[in-house]
């Protein structure tokens, strides 16, 4: 711990602070380009210079000097504000002044320092660099001239996305950031490196000219593209959620987003459901709400009991529990949310939870990965991977071989293997101190699978005193909360199609396969025209995730709450709103009347959902057939085209296109 | 050689030195490089008992000797190599790295050594490396060398042919491998870090210190980055006694010292000297004078083209080593001399200069980077005369803003030379600029 001042103020810092990181627990602002808390230090950008003595006559990179003993750090001298205007004037002299329409105006590092460590006037009077511009795909735009070379992007793809594909060339003033040969970056996370440029060289695509910062109101959310639960702030202008942008947690995302949860938001605006809908010989025709109340209510009357509900990937808890109120009302038994097919056993929550919690896999020494394309599954858990791997430790892998960014050891794709782990890996575990595996997709897909990576855990002793290490990877946001509720029905949905319900609530349920369903009376409760509507008898159309607040648990057991951004389209209405109307049209009235009443009913039925943070689910593996067998699969065939809003999004389409079907865009409009 | 002579009585000496003295007895190239006529000339000869000496006694030999490095900065040699782990406690090995990255404009010397002497380089980096507890020398050589480069490889294989290198090096137990790399042609590679960088395949580009090469260098373990002419004189020294080599030179500036004299002489040369000779003694015995006399000497860049000029009246009896010519605001750098007489357009010269910097800045970090082109583009304006004087301070304020605030010293080279031109030759600017305004300097004087 050593101690030292700054500006005169004594201070003792953590053993390893830097410099920077001592002034800024001293309260001192140290303003900086090129250093970011979450990249490696590049130390180029001069802007943190401070004076430090003991040393050399001239000011110190701060962001790159180690604190130590008896450093006496001045950050007010003339010395400092001398260095930083020059380092500022620099910076300028060839930055164009185009800030009028730069998209990162309001929001630029470059403005902000300039108005306070600047000179205020420029004596360059040579003509400006100009940099011609580059491509890196449909999510990041470039203005390289604006680039100030700090190469935050540049680290950020090498270290963080692990893509070595953006980089800087030639030298001196004709230095350029580029993506090499042009291509794309081939990178679930790009987008990051939009927050990431401190200027406006990178900036968004799809959000170009679209608003300044100040004119849009900042919402915090839950994003529901994948089962991480990434901590959003949605700004939206109007009715319109023009961005999403990630907040810090570092429980959760760290600082990051996938590009799918930046991005999908312009699929909220499009394909939406604003009307109710009933078919009327064979045809879906626009209806008012009380004739598509009334359609429901004749159809209950003959279900006598007979009803179900499927939930879609993408619901808050909220809508869930009331949507099972409901059911249960009418003398309904069948809940199901795994759309797709899968009936793994939830006997015990703590068996298809993600145990060792997300910032926990960092610290694991040994990682097993079944049956799971963490790249595509959960971007931001194949981060963390990279974050463990840069600290020893070592990744097996069980599936078919896929590009995960780092180095793991493909051992086949056998699940057989699960029954006869190679020695070397047996071995691995046993001098392992916190082994972990991550059960993904396939395995959950697969007979036996399950049970014979519970018995794994239980031979390679995953889980002991203060360590679990048995994961399993969902990847759609509802799913733990609707475990939560008892959305699940033993046989998965397979069982709940064989009991012909008569009445079937599909709530936001698009890649359910309804034939299957086909004698049942559906009523799709959801957002997009996507497959269930398409299914439909009635459609009641209601929210996004951004068009209510919602309760929302994550694959390890985080409860966490997001608010409402903008309101819905049209007669659209918040989901729980049109359950509770419905139940009066159908005599089943629901006990609240207000969303917070919903929500202190819901509480009340299921505590864990009224604490925000981890729930924790007491370890209990279930014995569970073993014997899997064949090969296994990856359930995400599309990273960028996994549900209904991302369907409907130009922007997600146009990924998927050029990043995962390899089809190339002409830029220019011939 | 073990016992310690008296040091050197005063007055010191320092030149003319004699041909008995030089420990680059080839560098004219009058013999052949390869390895028979080296042996013939006292290299390679039974460098198992220079190696016998022992590691640490070697170093102390070399802080003894008082040899500074002989690639610009004049960091005394023998504590650099004492900074190198004793022992290895992670398992990691330790490496030499030799600077052929010869670059600096006015500097010829390690070519020299390269093409007329490779085994005394050869020889050196096995000493140097034995005495540091490194497992291998990597030999960076610049990559417009392309002769001195096929040279160098080829004396590489004649000394693993010999025995010299390789398992039981000469014989002496001792594991010592060399590896010759070719570089691609950037300036920034001769700075140690981005050469190390460059080794390890990356771009060029200095890192950041701490952590200093000695602690983590070249793939991450500990590395000593020394110029060829350091490790080159290393056999000799210990041949003949560091008292030898002390007994040469004013205190602080000891030995002899290749001089490399270009520009206005009437026989520019490389020439081995005793540091601290007269630069007028320097040009007289062994480059015929200054072209056209010595009335006609307009100034001298003394050590390469990173320091400042001196002029003409200052550097006639200047002492030629670190410290006399640090006295002078210039320094001995790698005692390039660039002579230039009368007839050279100063703040042309200077001009070109500062493209080159421009031209050889890696990017990396922003003052050099902005500032370097920025730099160019007044001195040529300041060249022609289409500039205002006030651009000369405005000048002179951005090479302080550049200088001491960079990464590497390329920031500091590159505003050393323009601010020698601004402290010496002011007036030439301003005529050039009153010049270039006609009728503007009479109307001024009138009032």
């Amino acid at each position: 711990m050593p101690k030292l001042t700054v500006d005169g103020v004594e201070l003792e810092v953590p053993a390893g602070a830097t410099v920077l990181q001592a002034c800024e627990l001293a309260g001192k602002e140290i303003p900086r380009f090129c250093y970011h808390e979450r990249l490696s230090i590049a130390g180029n950008c001069r802007m943190c210079l401070v004076e430090v003595k003991p040393g050399p006559p001239k000011p110190q990179a701060s962001c790159a000097l180690p604190a130590a003993e008896g450093q006496e750090i001045r950050t007010d001298s003339q010395m400092v504000k001398k260095a930083r205007e020059g380092v500022m004037e620099f910076l300028l002299i060839n930055h164009p002044l185009d800030c009028p329409i730069c998209d990162q105006g309001g929001e630029c590092d470059l403005q902000d320092q300039s108005m306070a460590y600047g000179k205020g006037g420029s004596r360059f009077l040579e003509n400006k660099r100009a940099v011609t511009e580059k491509y890196m795909g449909p999510i990041v735009k470039t203005v390289m001239t604006r680039c100030i070379q700090c190469t935050r992007c540049v680290r950020f793809a090498e270290e963080v996305a692990g893509v070595p594909e953006i980089g800087a060339i030639y030298r001196g003033e004709n230095m350029q950031i580029t993506t090499y040969l042009e291509h794309a970056a081939k990178s679930e996370l790009s987008g990051n490196v939009v927050d990431l440029c401190p200027v406006g060289a990178l900036t968004s695509k799809p959000y170009a000219f679209e608003a300044r910062p100040w004119e849009l109101k900042k919402t915090n959310a839950i994003d529901v593209m994948d089962a991480l639960g990434t901590n959003i702030r949605l700004d939206s202008r109007g009715r319109q959620v023009l961005r999403a942008l990630p907040r810090i947690n570092d429980d959760v995302n760290e600082e990051w987003a996938s590009d799918k949860t930046r991005h999908a938001v312009d699929g909220l605006i499009r394909k939406r459901l604003d009307k109710p809908y009933v078919r009327k010989g064979g045809k879906l025709v626009e209806a008012s709400w009380g004739e598509a109340f009334a359609a429901v209510a004749d159809a209950a009357k003959g279900a006598k009991g007979s009803v179900a509900a499927v939930a879609g990937d993408l619901l808050d808890c909220e809508t869930m529990f009331a949507a099972k109120l409901l059911v249960e009302k009418l003398g309904g038994s069948l809940f199901e949310g795994r759309q797709t097919g899968l009936a793994y056993d939830v006997s015990s929550l703590s068996a298809v939870n993600f145990n060792t919690t997300l910032p926990g896999i960092e610290t694991a020494d040994v990682i097993l990965l079944v049956g799971t394309n963490l790249r595509w599954e959960a971007p931001l858990v194949n981060t963390r991977i990279r974050k463990a791997i840069k600290k020893g430790a070592k990744v097996f892998a069980i599936g078919p071989e896929t590009d995960l960014t780092y180095k793991a050891e493909w051992l086949g794709n056998d699940a057989k293997l699960l029954t006869k782990l190679p020695k070397a890996v047996v071995d691995a575990f046993a001098g392992a101190a916190r082994p972990a595996m991550i059960v993904g997709g396939g395995v959950l897909a697969k007979d036996g699978a399950h049970g014979a990576t519970l018995a794994l855990a239980k031979t390679l002793n995953l889980v002991r005193d203060g360590w679990n290490g048995y994961n399993v990877l969902h990847f759609a946001a509802a799913r733990m909360g609707g475990l939560m509720l008892g959305y699940a029905t033993t046989g998965g949905i397979k069982a709940v199609a064989a009991a012909k319900p008569k009445l079937l609530f599909s709530l936001g349920a698009d890649e359910v396969d309804y034939s299957a369903f086909d004698k049942s009376f559906t009523v799709y409760i959801g957002h997009h025209g996507d497959k269930g509507a398409h299914a439909a008898d009635v459609i009641l159309p209601g929210a996004t995730y951004a068009e209510k607040a919602g309760t929302y648990v994550n694959l390890e057991g985080r409860v966490q709450r997001g608010d409402k951004a903008v309101f819905a389209p049209g007669d659209a209405r918040e989901d729980w709103s049109i359950l509770r109307a419905l139940s009066d049209v159908l005599g089943a009235k629901l006990p609240f009347d207000t969303f917070e009443a919903l929500r202190a009913e819901m509480e009340k039925a299921v505590p864990a959902l009224g604490q925000l943070g981890l729930a924790s689910y007491p370890w209990a593996a279930p014995k569970l057939d073993a014997k899997p067998e064949g090969a296994f699969g990856y359930p995400i065939k599309d990273f960028y085209l996994t549900n209904a809003i991302c369907r409907a999004s130009p922007t997600m389409q146009q990924c998927s296109a050029e990043l995962v079907h390899g089809e190339t865009f002409a830029e220019a409009a011939e | 050689m073990a016992d310690t002579a008296a040091p050197p009585a005063p007055p010191p000496f320092v030149g003319p030195l004699a041909d008995k003295d030089r420990i680059f007895t080839n560098v004219h190239g009058f013999q052949d490089w390869g390895i028979d006529a080296a042996m013939k000339r006292g290299d390679w000869d039974n460098t198992k008992k220079l190696l016998e000496i022992g590691q640490d006694a070697i170093i102390e030999k070399i802080k003894a000797s008082g040899l500074r490095g002989r690639g610009g900065a004049g960091f005394p040699t023998g504590m650099k190599w004492s900074f190198m782990p004793k022992e290895s406690k992670d398992g990691r090995p330790s490496f030499l790295v030799i600077n052929a990255d010869e670059s600096e404009p006015g500097s010829c010397k390690d070519r020299e050594i390269i093409r007329h002497d490779p085994h005394k380089l050869i020889e050196g980096a096995l000493v140097a490396g034995f005495a540091m507890r490194a497992r291998a020398a990597y030999i960076y050589i610049r990559g417009e060398f392309i002769y001195e480069a096929k040279v160098l490889f080829a004396a590489v294989e004649q000394a693993y042919e010999k025995g010299f290198l390789g398992k039981n090096a000469c014989g002496s137990g001792y594991d010592f491998d060399v590896f010759v790399h070719r570089g691609a042609g950037a300036y920034i590679c001769g700075e140690e870090t981005a050469q190390i960088e460059s080794i390890e395949g990356k771009k060029g580009q200095p890192r950041l210190k701490p952590p200093f090469p000695a602690g983590a260098g070249l793939y991450g373990c500990p590395t000593t980055v020394n110029n060829v002419e350091s490790i080159a004189v290393g056999p000799t020294i210990l041949r003949r006694g560091p008292e030898w080599f002390a007994g040469i030179g004013r205190p602080g500036n000891l030995g002899t010292k290749l001089f490399q004299i270009s520009g206005h002489v009437n026989k520019p040369c490389v020439v081995e000297e005793a540091m601290g000779i007269p630069f007028k003694e320097l040009i007289d015995r062994h480059c015929g004078g200054i072209r056209g006399g010595w009335d006609n000497l307009l100034a001298v860049i003394p050590g390469g083209s990173s320091v400042p000029l001196v002029p003409a009246r200052e550097i006639m009896d200047a002492p030629m080593d670190f410290d006399g010519l640090k006295a002078l605001g210039s320094g001995l750098g790698t005692a390039a001399v660039i002579v230039m007489d009368k007839s050279t357009d100063i703040v042309r010269a200077i001009s070109r200069l500062s493209y080159f910097y421009k031209h050889e800045s890696c990017g990396q970090c922003t003052p050099c980077r902005e500032g370097t082109g920025w730099m160019w583009r007044v001195m040529e304006r300041l060249r022609t005369g289409e500039a205002d004087l006030s651009e000369i301070d405005i000048l002179q304020e951005v090479t302080k803003q550049v200088e001491g605030h960079t990464i590497c010293a390329l920031g500091d080279a590159a505003a050393w030379p323009i601010q020698g031109l601004i402290r010496h030759f002011r007036p030439e600017i301003e005529r050039r600029i009153n010049e270039n305004k006609g009728a503007a300097p009479m109307m001024e004087a009138a009032e």
